[in-house]
């Protein structure tokens, strides 16, 4: 089965997920990134790779930052942005998805960027445009379900390679609710083809999914066991309805076990950086202290984020 | 109408025949075997030259979507269907809307069923009403209206003391009970199986514990009431042991799998395939290979195509979000026959799991050949293969995991109660 995300000639047709993506490309992704981070020290903060095209952003669950962050990312390639928040509008009008993006092709679009809560739903939506011969159209995962977020796992790798360059020496725990996250199992992925010889997942286990360790992680359930000596740590956003199930007792137990307090931070290496997707739980996952302390990278990450963004984009329709 | 079925290869499992002999039918009965029976001539021959005759294929499980979801098939369509598949007799789960939980329901399909041209339909009535697993049904009364089991299709009874209420009922009467194993609770939400594919692709699992801990529910309460139970479309290795263990510890219990999980396993979702979206879920390819030799070993009674026509809208979807089910009555043969192949097994071993063993679950007199049966007769190439395609398939469902393959075995004529319904003479 051909990986649906790359053309006949293996390059990217689409970004759906890190999964089975060569590390070539994601090494590109890196490298085209790299002097966008310097678009905007510029006085006019835009460069013409996308001028003319449209950008449709297909948001059919809502989100504030990863839609904006897309969106100046686009804007500063030049391309028209249009922002479409689905949740609200036709799905509730009865319309199927797929009707939605016969809609938006036929007003030539050149680009979906798709959130949807189900995962697959990119991989459902680049199938149709394929077999619609609509191949012009590109289409970007910005989160499906609890399956991918490409572009987040990139510009995590982009801040690790910023300040670790190399991958292949590194041992980098992923800490949290990793079962529902798709943030982690991109970053899995890309950690895991880039040649991170350790790549750890510390949780409960109510917050990991079956045979995890079949993902190539190593699986702990004790935190500070799980973070030493690690060069990265990388949290997981932990949503509030977890606490409603069973998943878990209580916020303030899992802050306790499952936290990033200095006194964990000890375990790892010295100039371990801390990096979270955002938005921070401080207090549930993340401690202030860490959060705004010296080993945080997370501010830094939404910055190289809008270039990779802009990386991928450029690379899948640039002029 | 006498026919004399010449020159094939007949397969009749529950006679133990498998030689070349000729086939006379006449009156809609199997007239005799071999010799030509006295006084006969035949108002056609058929030449079965290079073809396996066997008895008309039973299925265990095949939806045909009436009443209420006409606008995914019809009887005419899927009776066509069965019929280009060789199957001429079939049970229909009560999943139709309404569930058949009436013996009115039971009534009207049986009377649209009747049709020369249309396979013997076996419902299998509610076990409680609605499927809702809160009051049961009138099962002696259902039972008189022509249902032959009573069952939930995929909805578990989630009370167990309604569950065990239905059983002792069903057993007072004999009546054979059909059930899948699923625990409402630990499914909950879940679309595929909890392994290592859903944690890949980010779908919430359903873990291999929802069909243990139902079925071990099941077998207690089996034993206790003493009714007959037959488990459908067991999914994995470990329930597949615990039936074999429950049966040596003496309780009455059958089951089957579907063609689906006879061949497929949790990698086949690949890159989101709607169509491998099924209940029970495709499991690990460990499972798999499990329930192929406990079908070859028998352990497995019998294999079913557990039909369910699902229309595109409901499959044009993302995964979580489609319709379960496969469309499956014309790859009951073409896939049995390729999983006999894989297996290396006589081919007249493989052909009782869908006739004369899937006979003897349904409880009816039907799957062989013997002088004076019903002439119900498959007749297929079995060096000949057919494309499964949108195109090709005449259900009404066109979704399918084996959409694009080529599969063994073509069946060339269906004959039903003598009477010929499908004739594909082109090879």
């Amino acid at each position: 089965m051909r990986n649906p995300q790359l053309n006949k000639n293996g390059e990217l047709q689409h970004l759906l997920t890190i999964d089975g993506l060569p590390r070539e490309i994601i090494t590109a992704v890196l490298d085209t990134a790299a002097p966008f981070t310097e678009v905007a020290e510029r006085e006019v903060k835009k460069l013409p790779l996308l001028r003319g095209k449209s950008v449709f952003n297909l948001f059919f669950e809502s989100s504030t930052r990863t839609r904006t962050t897309f969106e100046i990312a686009a804007k500063r390639l030049s391309a028209d942005v249009i922002n479409l928040n689905i949740s609200t509008s036709s799905t509730s009008k009865g319309e199927t998805l797929l009707d939605t993006v016969d809609n938006l092709s036929a007003m030539q679009a050149d680009m979906f960027v798709v959130r949807h809560a189900s995962s697959g739903a990119p991989f459902l939506i680049s199938q149709h445009l394929d077999a619609m011969r609509q191949e012009h159209i590109h289409v970007i995962n910005a989160g499906d379900g609890r399956h991918a977020h490409p572009t987040q796992g990139l510009l995590d790798m982009y801040t690790i390679r910023h300040y670790k360059k190399d991958f292949t020496k590194l041992t980098v725990a992923i800490v949290g609710d990793v079962l529902h996250s798709r943030v982690a199992r991109s970053q899995i992925n890309a950690l895991t083809t880039l040649g991170v010889p350790e790549v750890r997942v510390i949780g409960p286990k109510t917050l990991l999914p079956a045979d995890v360790e079949k993902l190539g992680v190593r699986v702990f359930h004790d935190m500070r066991a799980g973070l030493k000596d690690v060069d990265v740590v990388m949290m997981l956003r932990l949503q509030n309805e977890r606490m409603q199930g069973a998943l878990l007792p209580s916020s303030e137990e899992f802050f306790k076990y499952y936290g990033l307090t200095p006194d964990k931070l000890e375990r790892a290496r010295p100039d371990a950086i801390v990096m979270h997707p955002g938005p921070m739980n401080r207090g549930v996952e993340i401690d202030s202290a860490v959060a705004d302390g010296p080993h945080a990278v997370i501010l830094p990450q939404v910055t190289f984020g809008i270039a990779v963004r802009m990386a991928v984009m450029a690379m899948l329709a640039g002029n | 109408m006498k026919i004399h079925v010449k020159n094939g290869h007949l397969i009749d499992p529950a006679n133990g025949i498998d030689a070349p002999r000729d086939l006379f039918i006449a009156a809609g009965r199997i007239a005799g075997i071999g010799a030509v029976p006295e006084g006969f001539s035949a108002n056609r021959i058929i030449d079965a030259s290079g073809l396996v005759v066997c008895p008309g294929l039973i299925d265990l499980s095949a939806r045909l979507r009436e009443p209420g979801f006409e606008y995914r098939a019809t009887l005419e369509s899927e009776m066509a269907a069965a019929v280009a598949g060789g199957v001429t007799s079939l049970a229909c789960p009560p999943d139709t809307d309404p569930p058949l939980d009436e013996p009115g329901l039971v009534e009207m399909l049986k009377h649209r069923a009747r049709h020369p041209n249309f396979a013997h339909v076996y419902p299998v009535g509610a076990l409680t009403l609605g499927l809702a697993g809160e009051r049961l049904t009138e099962m002696a009364e259902l039972h008189e209206a022509g249902c032959v089991a009573f069952g939930q299709a995929n909805t578990p009874v989630v009370d167990t003391q309604v569950l065990m209420r239905a059983l002792q009922y069903a057993a007072t009467f004999d009546f054979p009970v059909w059930l899948q194993a699923q625990d409402p609770y630990l499914g909950k939400g879940g679309v595929a199986h909890d392994g290592e594919v859903a944690t890949r692709l980010g779908l919430p699992g359903i873990p291999v514990s929802a069909e243990t801990i139902a079925l071990a529910t099941l077998m207690h309460l089996a034993r206790d009431t003493g009714v007959r139970i037959h488990i459908t479309r067991i999914s994995g290795a470990a329930a597949l042991e615990m039936i074999v263990a429950a049966r040596a510890g003496g309780i009455k219990v059958s089951c089957d799998v579907s063609i689906n999980h006879l061949h497929l396993s949790e990698t086949d979702i690949g890159y989101f395939n709607p169509h491998a979206h099924l209940v029970p879920p495709l499991r690990a390819a460990r499972d798999r290979d499990a329930l192929r030799r406990g079908l070859a070993e028998g352990s497995i009674n019998a294999v079913c195509s557990d039909h369910a026509p699902v229309d595109d809208d409901a499959k044009q979807v993302p995964f979580a979000e489609a319709e379960p089910g496969a469309t499956g009555l014309e790859l009951l043969l073409p896939l049995t026959l390729k999983w006999a192949v894989e297996m290396k097994l006589p081919l007249g071993r493989a052909l009782a799991r869908i006739t004369c063993d899937a006979a003897g679950i349904l409880g009816i007199e039907a799957g062989t050949l013997s002088v004076g049966a019903t002439a119900d007769v498959c007749i297929f190439d079995p060096r000949g293969s057919i494309k499964v395609s949108r195109e090709t398939l005449k259900s009404q469902g066109k979704n399918t995991p084996f959409l694009g393959l080529e599969v063994p075995g073509r069946v060339r004529y269906t004959l039903l109660d003598g009477h010929m319904v499908f004739e594909n003479g082109r090879p």
